[in-house]
């Protein structure tokens, strides 16, 4: 296909580089430096996309990240969809293939656009009036539908392919926009030395340099004087470029966040290339040079394919050689739109006319439009436009004092509408600085700043070439000086650029800086008139006036209420027109209204940018005991506990857990099995004050526990509830080696070390983490003690000699060892703690003693059952952060003659020890087959009438094999008063009863402990 | 993310740090004299300013040490840090000190 609509020369493109595409099944041709949208307008494609809400026809509205219609999903294949990327900003290249969205069963016939004609159905607010009744039809019914008819593009459902990459980066500047004030900027803070980083949005840097082809700078025109300054800036090693890189959100101490796109606009990108890349910029200054938004005026059906703004339709012209139409009507507040008539004119498109809502003309580029012989007409107003698919005519009418004649239509392809310009807020706004309002140019500007950062050119209402040329290299040497000069933050004030120390002599039209913001005046029946302010989300100017009349306010509210501004735009073309229509219903001053807040990100940025490399194993890191490889080659089933893998069972060809578990149990009560137990908490405490601080972290009394000993050590919190639980070693008088739980090793090292760095410090001790430096094998039942007895040397494991709860320093196979005589199943125990290199090889070698007595390895689960038969609690599981050492029967380890531990104070009070406190019980089901649910809750009377008084809950619950039946933990309100009654446990369908009995299923007396 | 200084490891970022609490309340040197109002009061009142505020934080991935920070809540920069058990320098405007 022809691009009927290229002009003959002229522009960007590489003319020699034809490139072939595809946009919803059609090929079509293009050049290389187009984007998707330049080239279907060079082939005369206007129809894009379906509206959000009415399913309105839309074409392309803007030539920029500002874009809120034309979006489109790009598929390279099935797993690479990017849904909603805006054509504006989709760099063409060979293949590319391109679909619109949101319509069914096709663009040009869309079943969905009923939705137009039930427009009075769907006002502001319709989600909150239409569907809240009946209740349960929203989840069912109604969002379900909504969503599948309102909708933008649809994420692919395959995993990502592509890589993405994250980087750091320190300069001294930031420059974010490469237009003239962005150039200018890094010009003037890279001659002075600054390492500066000057990134844009687009493929080129230049911003609106790119389409200027009246203007000159310096005597050169002004793309030649952009190819000098951009070859000059990258001569500097200090300047790093960064074309096609969003500054997408601002964060506190200057850090920027900047997206980069590394490959997508590449027909065959190498697979060694991420697609995007994120950059975290620290910058000691900012200079935000971002540019200004082009604003649509709200007349009625300014929404029709080929209504564009006006600005953006001279930058199809100039800069892609794209003609938006044959015959163009503008629709301008300022003049800006002379100048897009006069370059389109020069292209060739016929000027039907202009309609200027000012009253008055002058100016130079007005009477140079009048000059050329084109139709102005001011004090004129669009009052609708006409055709199907794309616009075919516009209907002008003068208005004066508020009065609007009758309507003249005149037959167009094209309007090109300009408001004004806003300028861009984003990132200053995003930087918590404040802005105000200037009545001088009818636009928020940017305050007084937050961070470290100042704006130049159109973003802080400096217009005019060369104005923004001066302005942009004054902030740059500003912020170049104040990076060299200013060593900490100097917040609270607005800085000043001062003056340009470098003169550019631009020559270019004087645009002025007219505007208009609200909803033109019309003559059409207000009830039908669609005049759009918020494209994306398909807001009128009508929504906005009956969300005043309901009775909203503030613009936040208006905002949610209207959904006005809260599309994937930011608003960048829509929310100063609704201020202006919310200011003039109320009739209120804009600035009294206020403006809804910017939020991060600028542009839709990626998940994949910031995922980065962590995802799939490298999502979270993975911990593995020395003895991991072992359990995974007998092919032991794992369970997540915190980070680390643990072997959950070892089930046998044909076992599933249950069965396993049955079988693992059995053989520890009655010859031995083993245990990986190396992800314990281990925390070595050594120093001359290491008892001292024993004694005020623990519970228990250690001043008297003897080298070689062991004992169970309670910690709690300053409030007197447990934080955590282990056997301590005191290995020498200033030496301690204590254990705590998996999960709570870091945060018991924490709490030590909170209290020994900033409660006593004075304190002589040293604390280190040995989790990771030993290995810890238990071996529990029976014949535990004939396993070990050959393996070691220099340890008497005699029962006199080495008593339950010891510690021994020796060697086992030649390895040196810190030897525990310790259980947590109730049998005779060990846990043999080697350097962790050398677990693997000592667990082989029990396991190979062991074989004579049918040593069997166990996993956690099984572990968990041997415990619970005999009441031993896990903290997590049988405590919830309110249960005191008391209420889970660990009173015994309270040392009451001690003056003060943490956590003692706090048991003082009498609410404490109150009877009536949760306490640690065990319960039998009544039918000993039926095991309870963790988490159930335990009631005195399940037919009292609703609410049912809660007593407690299950907190452990198994079948034990040994037993022969299931056997529970629980918490239960005086429990330990309630030994011997029956209590009910309500669960859905079925009430299952329960008797209350000591928590201790097994050996009572523990006699097999010291076997 | 923040830049935070440590007294003993100069400037660095958020990620490397935890905070712990509002500084200068010390563990009373003898708890069972207190009443059980004031027990409560050390355990759980904090002041949570509108201002200046100064807080425990540590460099956990980092030195390890605790130290203080004065941290202006309103607008979430730090004005000062400096280590534990030193006094809360002067700053001007600072109504708590």
């Amino acid at each position: 296909m022809t691009n009927r609509f290229r002009t003959p020369s002229g522009g960007r493109i590489d003319r020699s580089a034809p490139v072939s595409f595809r946009f919803d099944g059609k090929t079509y041709s293009g050049y290389k430096g187009d984007t998707l949208a330049s080239a279907l307008i060079a082939n005369g494609v206007h129809l894009l996309g379906r509206s959000f809400k009415y399913h309105r026809p839309r074409g392309i509205l803007s030539a920029g990240s500002d874009e809120p219609n034309a979006l489109v999903a790009v598929a390279r294949d099935a797993a690479r969809v990017a849904p909603n990327l805006r054509a504006t900003q989709v760099e063409l290249y060979e293949g590319l293939s391109a679909e619109s969205q949101n319509r069914w069963p096709s663009l040009a016939f869309d079943a969905g656009a009923i939705n137009d004609l039930a427009a009075p159905f769907l006002p502001a607010g319709f989600y909150y009036k239409t569907f809240m009744w009946p209740a349960g039809a929203w989840k069912r019914f109604y969002e379900p539908k909504i969503r599948a008819m309102a909708g933008l593009g649809k994420a692919p459902t395959l995993p990502d392919p592509d890589r993405y990459t994250q980087n750091y980066a320190f300069c001294d500047v930031l420059v974010v926009g490469a237009g003239p004030a962005g150039l200018a900027a890094a010009l003037a803070a890279a001659e002075s030395g600054a390492r500066v980083i000057l990134c844009d949005e687009q493929a080129e840097l230049g911003g609106s340099l790119l389409a200027e082809v009246g203007a000159t700078i310096e005597g050169k025109p002004a793309q030649a004087w952009l190819a000098d300054t951009l070859a000059s800036l990258s001569k500097h090693e200090n300047v790093t470029l960064l074309p096609r890189t969003t500054a997408f959100g601002y964060f506190p101490h200057n850090m920027i966040a900047l997206a980069e796109r590394v490959s997508e606009h590449l027909a065959a990108p190498d697979h060694d290339l991420p697609r995007e890349r994120l950059w975290q910029v620290r910058a000691t200054e900012v200079v935000i040079a971002s540019g200004a938004h082009e604003r649509p005026l709200v007349f009625p059906d300014n929404d029709r394919p080929g209504v564009m703004l006006a600005d953006s339709g001279r930058t199809y012209v100039s800069r892609y050689g794209a003609k938006p139409g044959d015959r163009a009507v503008i629709f301008t507040a300022c003049d800006s739109g002379y100048r897009t008539a006069l370059e389109l004119k020069a292209a060739g498109v016929t000027i039907a006319a202009i309609a200027d809502l000012r009253p008055q003309l002058h100016g130079e580029l007005p009477s140079r439009a009048l000059a050329a012989g084109i139709d102005v007409r001011p004090g004129t107003v669009v009052t609708g436009t006409s055709g199907r698919l794309r616009v075919s005519s516009a209907d002008l009418a003068k208005v004066s004092g508020g009065a609007v004649g009758r309507s003249e239509t005149i037959a167009c392809d094209t309007v090109l509408m300009s408001g004004g310009y806003t300028p861009s807020l984003h990132l200053f706004s995003q930087s918590r600085g404040k802005l105000v309002w200037d009545a001088a140019s009818g636009s928020y500007l940017p305050g007084t700043s937050v961070e470290r950062e100042r704006s130049a050119g159109a973003c802080r209402g400096v217009y005019g070439l060369n104005a923004v040329l001066e302005d942009g290299y004054a902030a740059g040497e500003a912020a170049a000086k104040a990076a060299r000069d200013t060593a900490s933050p100097q917040r609270g004030a607005t800085p000043v650029n001062g003056a340009s120390s470098r003169s550019f002599k631009a020559e270019a039209p004087d645009l002025g800086n007219d505007g208009f913001i609200g909803a033109t005046p019309h003559n059409r029946n207000p009830a039908f008139a669609k005049a759009f302010v918020d494209w994306q989300n398909d807001v009128t100017s009508k929504d906005i006036k009956l969300a005043t009349r309901e009775g909203m306010r503030s613009i936040e509210h208006m905002k949610r209420y209207t959904t006005t501004g809260m599309a994937t735009d930011q608003g960048k073309t829509s929310n100063m027109n609704a201020l202006g229509i919310v200011s003039e219903a109320l009739g209120t001053p804009v600035p009294q209204i206020g403006l809804t807040t910017f939020r991060p990100p600028f542009t839709p940025t990626t998940f994949g940018i910031f995922a980065g490399e962590a995802r799939g194993d490298l999502f979270d890191p993975v911990r593995k005991t020395p003895i991991h490889d072992w359990a995974a080659e007998h092919g032991a089933a794992f369970e997540d506990v915190g980070l680390w893998k643990r072997a959950w069972y070892f089930p046998k060809a044909g076992e599933d857990l249950h069965a396993a578990v049955a079988r693992e149990c059995k053989a520890v009560r009655a010859s031995v099995g083993m245990f990986d137990a190396s992800t314990l908490g281990k925390i070595e405490i050594v120093g001359p004050d290491a008892a001292e601080f024993m004694n005020r972290m623990y519970t228990n009394a250690w001043a008297k526990l003897e080298p070689g000993r062991l004992r169970y050590g309670v910690m709690l919190r300053e409030d007197g509830f447990v934080m955590d639980d282990g056997v301590v070693g005191r290995m020498a008088p200033d030496r301690f080696h204590v254990t705590t739980t998996t999960g709570g090793a870091p945060r018991v090292l924490a709490h030590m070390e909170d209290y020994l760095q900033t409660e006593w410090p004075d304190l002589d001790v040293w604390l280190t983490s040995t989790t990771e430096q030993w290995a810890v094998i238990a071996v529990q039942g029976p014949n535990a003690r004939a396993v070990l007895e050959p393996l070691v040397e220099g340890i008497d494991l005699g029962k006199e000699a080495f008593p339950h709860m010891s510690v021994r320093e020796g060697r086992i196979c030649g390895v040196p060892t810190r030897l525990f005589s310790v259980s947590f199943t109730g049998e005779l125990g060990f846990e043999v703690n080697v350097p962790a290199e050398y677990g693997r090889f000592i667990w082989e070698a029990i396991h190979a003693s062991g074989e004579r007595f049918g040593i069997t390895p166990y996993g956690t689960e099984t572990m968990h059952v041997l415990r619970a038969e005999k009441g031993y609690i896990i903290v997590g599981q049988e405590t919830d952060g309110t249960a005191t050492p008391d209420d889970v029967n660990l009173g015994w380890a309270v040392g009451k003659a001690k003056k003060d531990f943490v956590g003692k104070r706090s048991l003082a009070r009498a609410s404490m020890s109150a009877p009536d406190r949760k306490q640690l019980v065990g319960l039998l089901t009544t039918n000993p087959a039926t095991v309870l649910e963790e988490g159930a809750q335990i009631v005195a009377d399940p037919t009292a009438p609703v609410p049912v008084p809660m007593l407690g809950h299950v907190t452990s619950a198994y079948h034990s094999a040994v037993l022969g039946r299931s056997i529970a933990l629980a918490v239960i309100k005086g429990g330990r008063a309630r030994i011997g009654q029956k209590l009910s446990v309500p669960m859905p369908g079925s009430v299952i009863e329960v008797e209350v009995v000591e928590p201790m299923f097994y050996d009572p007396k523990g006699e097999r402990l010291n076997a | 993310m923040l830049i935070i200084t440590c007294p003993w490891c100069g400037a660095r970022p958020e990620l490397e740090f935890r905070y712990g609490g509002e500084a200068h309340i010390a563990r009373p040197a003898d708890p069972s004299t207190l009443t059980d109002e004031e027990w409560a009061d050390f355990l759980y009142n904090r002041t949570n300013p509108k201002g200046l505020h100064a807080e425990r934080w540590r460099h956990v991935h980092g030195c390890g040490r605790f130290f203080n920070a004065v941290r202006d809540t309103v607008s979430d920069f730090f004005v000062v840090t400096y280590k534990a058990g030193e006094t809360r320098p002067d700053i001007a405007g600072d109504q708590a000190k």
